[in-house]
């Protein structure tokens, strides 16, 4: 009997846990953050979320995504606010209904990442169009994200800028993993490639074997981020009000100076540049 | 936590992200494992115990679901939960909630296959004594369940291991959000991606050690009451 | 209790009964009327179909032909009738639990439970046993848990197959001794059983089974002292019965 006992105060221990799961959503007030992972792997959001959270009383639930993966959270309805870097995307994502404004926050740029011993001969390059170009003739191993986020599409662009139609060009040496920053990072330090990454999460990453900086600076190289509120008019359940008093903040002076003074190493990783004209 | 710090130093220390990320781990590994069972072990036992038409087909499914792909399971309770799915109106997705409904569903076809072996093969011993008895079909299920208590507890086991070693549906349904829904292999999963391979390692460790706690866990518990009652 | 009591399960009577399984009968075309008395004693070579009989006439089994009827009923639904297997099957729990689950099996209420549980181990001798777990007794300590449990149904018929079988002289006399128990507080006991001395000391009337069939039924002074058959007669004389 004591051992049915045992057994049934197990059961009601297992049960407590799953209740005590299903409860844990409960929280005073939070909204759902869509972002990407530059953002997030950066520790950008560890400087500046508290911050908000501190100030607002409102939690920021940072799910980070590709900017495609970011957007299509939000055209379902399953995020409040995105936070993503692909402008023509952010752009159509609004005027289609989904968001209700777009507004510029800050940008950062990309660096060319590549082996140290440089197979294509373009480390110190300042054009990128002409690196890449060279990457692609002597067909050195470049890792692409292939996962439709913002750096894919930067990517993608950069290609089209250098003439290069990676659609049909592309051969053996362009592999196409379909997964995150970081874990495109990892691939090319494991086959010594070519990898184009975001600044912020260059420097936050840790594996980096032979892999260092090749190209930086080009204009063409910077990335703009924008954020928008998720359309409450197409989702009611979208939480509109706590969702712009982030956005209001962001966009803020305090927000603008947070974003400003996050740094890696003493090195400045984004640089606010929202306008300051909204009351 | 990423900031520099290894694993090690994080268990010594104590770490309260680590803790909460833990305890956040083990609940819903657990809580998933509770709903499953509360559904797999009579829907096992009904499969043992009852003939009806399209009966070997279910086992036929039921059986081939225990390989099911993490990834199809967390993407199709996505759509479930998605404010734009016909569950969105629950608001769950994002939440530890939404990653115990996936994860129960990964593991229930493992516990009800697992158990409607052990009860099909128990009842084969009992039936004549049972029935000789008059113990009628409720009493049969729960009198089969409570005697093979100690196979389920292993069935139990393995849906426990499948759920606690699983990343793919929880990163999907639970969005890995930063002290809501981390989990120990989602945050191993992110410590990859940034390139922290020994803090990764490290927690790849902390996780098998749970794992491993928890068996031996239920293990002592079973040799215990066999003891008792053979 | 009161609505049980009001029906009763004799006399037993089996009419034209067959039972085969695929190509193999197990009973052939038997006729049988189990009345109130002294126990009856079901003999025969193995593979006769002792076991077979026992399981129609508990309702474990339907047969594939005839009738069977409890008190005139002929729903298989349990009424006062309870069996001892030829392996019982302990439940995987303490001695006490298997018997306080057959008493709530056969509606005992439960603040009864205890003591009843308490009464039947004791007759069947094994309230020093009763925390142990029963799969952990001596097949003669197990044929006892199950006499228990089997008695917790306060049976009208008791169904025993060759409950001594594997037991020692002195576990098969402690069986005996409480199936004669049985039987003088008015229980009818049906037995299998292919011991010759056991019958003499239990049986008032022996059904011989031979090949599925039922080959004789007398009082036990009759089948002994006067075989109507020879298969009968050879069986006594301890003759192989083919």
């Amino acid at each position: 009997m004591l051992n049915r006992r045992l057994f049934i105060a197990i059961a009601v221990i297992f049960t407590f846990l799953a209740c005590s799961g299903a409860s844990a959503s409960a929280q005073e007030q939070s909204i759902v953050l869509a972002s990407t992972t530059s953002t997030r792997d950066s520790g950008l959001f560890d400087h500046i979320l508290p911050l908000f959270t501190t100030k607002s009383g409102i939690e920021v639930r940072v799910v980070a995504q590709g900017t495609g993966q970011a957007l299509d959270a939000g055209r379902r309805g399953d995020a409040d606010v995105v936070f993503v870097h692909a402008r023509a995307q952010e752009e159509k994502f609004v005027e289609h209904g989904f968001g209700v404004r777009r507004f510029d926050v800050m940008y950062n740029d990309f660096v060319l990442i590549g082996p140290r011993g440089d197979p294509a001969g373009i480390k110190g390059s300042p054009d990128i169009a002409v690196a890449l170009t060279s990457i692609q003739s002597k067909k050195a191993a470049f890792v692409s994200r292939g996962d439709k986020s913002g750096t894919h599409f930067a990517e993608l662009g950069l290609w089209k800028a250098a003439g290069v139609d990676i659609a049909a060009m592309k051969g053996s040496w362009y592999k196409e993993i379909g997964q995150g920053m970081g874990a495109a990072l990892n691939t090319a330090s494991a086959m010594d490639a070519y990898v184009l990454s975001d600044r912020a999460t260059w420097l936050a990453f840790k594996n980096r074997g032979e892999l260092e900086i090749v190209v930086e600076g080009d204009k063409r190289l910077f990335n703009q981020y924008g954020v928008i509120l998720v359309n409450p008019a197409r989702h009611p359940s979208v939480k509109a009000e706590p969702g712009q008093r982030f956005i209001d903040w962001l966009i803020s002076p305090e927000g603008q100076q947070a974003i400003g003074e996050f740094n890696i190493d003493g090195q400045q990783l984004f640089f606010p540049n929202a306008e300051q004209k909204r009351s | 936590m990423s900031e520099g710090l290894d694993a090690w130093q994080l268990i010594a220390s104590g770490d309260a992200t680590l803790i909460s990320i833990v305890r956040l781990s083990l609940t819903v590994t657990l809580g998933a494992v509770a709903v499953a069972a509360v559904v797999g072990l009579p829907l096992g036992a009904l499969l043992a115990l009852t003939r009806f038409p399209g009966r070997s087909a279910l086992v036929v499914l039921v059986n081939g679901f225990m390989g099911l792909p993490p990834v199809v399971v967390g993407l199709t309770v996505y759509l479930l939960l998605s404010r734009s799915g016909p569950l969105g109106e629950f608001g769950l997705l994002f939440t530890p909630a939404a990653m115990v409904i996936a994860q129960a569903l990964l593991v229930l076809p493992i516990i009800a296959a697992l158990t409607r072996q052990t009860i099909e093969d128990l009842w084969r011993e009992y039936r004549d004594e049972l029935t000789a008895m008059g113990v009628g079909p409720t009493g049969r299920v729960a009198t089969l369940l409570w005697d093979s208590r100690f196979s389920l507890i292993t069935a139990m086991l393995a849906g426990f291991g499948r759920a606690a070693a699983e990343v793919g549906t929880v990163m999907i349904v639970g969005g890995n959000i930063d002290g809501f829904t981390r989990t120990m292999t989602t945050t191993i999963a992110l410590e990859t991606s940034k390139g922290d391979l020994p803090l990764a390692m490290g927690l790849g460790a902390i996780l098998i050690g749970l794992i491993l706690a928890i068996n031996a866990a239920a293990w002592g518990l079973r040799l215990w009451s066999e003891q008792r009652v053979a | 209790m009161t609505k049980r009591a009001a029906l009763t399960d004799l006399p037993l009577v089996l009419d034209r009964v067959s039972l085969s399984a695929g190509a193999t009968t197990m009973l052939d075309r038997l006729n049988l009327a189990i009345t109130p008395g002294a126990p009856t004693l079901v003999l025969g070579p193995n593979g006769a179909g002792k076991t077979s009989l026992l399981r129609v006439c508990m309702g474990l089994a339907a047969p594939s032909a005839g009738t069977v009827s409890w008190g005139g009923r002929t729903d298989r639904g349990l009424g006062r009738r309870a069996m001892l297997l030829q392996k019982p099957v302990m439940l995987r729990r303490s001695v006490a639990a298997n018997v306080a689950y057959a008493l709530a099996q056969a509606g005992c209420p439960r603040h009864r439970r205890a003591a009843r549980t308490e009464e039947l181990l004791d007759r069947v001798a094994l309230l020093g046993l009763a925390a142990r777990p029963a799969r952990r007794l001596s097949s003669g300590e197990q044929q006892r848990v199950a006499l228990a449990r089997a008695l917790a149904r306060e049976p009208e018929i008791l169904l025993l197959d060759e409950p001594t079988a594997s037991l020692d002289p002195a576990a098969t006399r402690h069986v005996e001794e409480i199936i004669l128990m049985a039987s003088q507080s008015g229980t009818k006991i049906v037995m299998a059983s292919h011991d010759l001395g056991q019958v003499r000391r239990l049986a008032g009337d022996v059904v011989f089974l031979v090949r599925g069939r039922l080959c004789e039924h007398a009082s036990v002074g009759d089948f002994f002292d006067r075989p109507s058959s020879a298969e009968a007669a050879a069986f006594i004389h301890g003759e192989l019965v083919l």
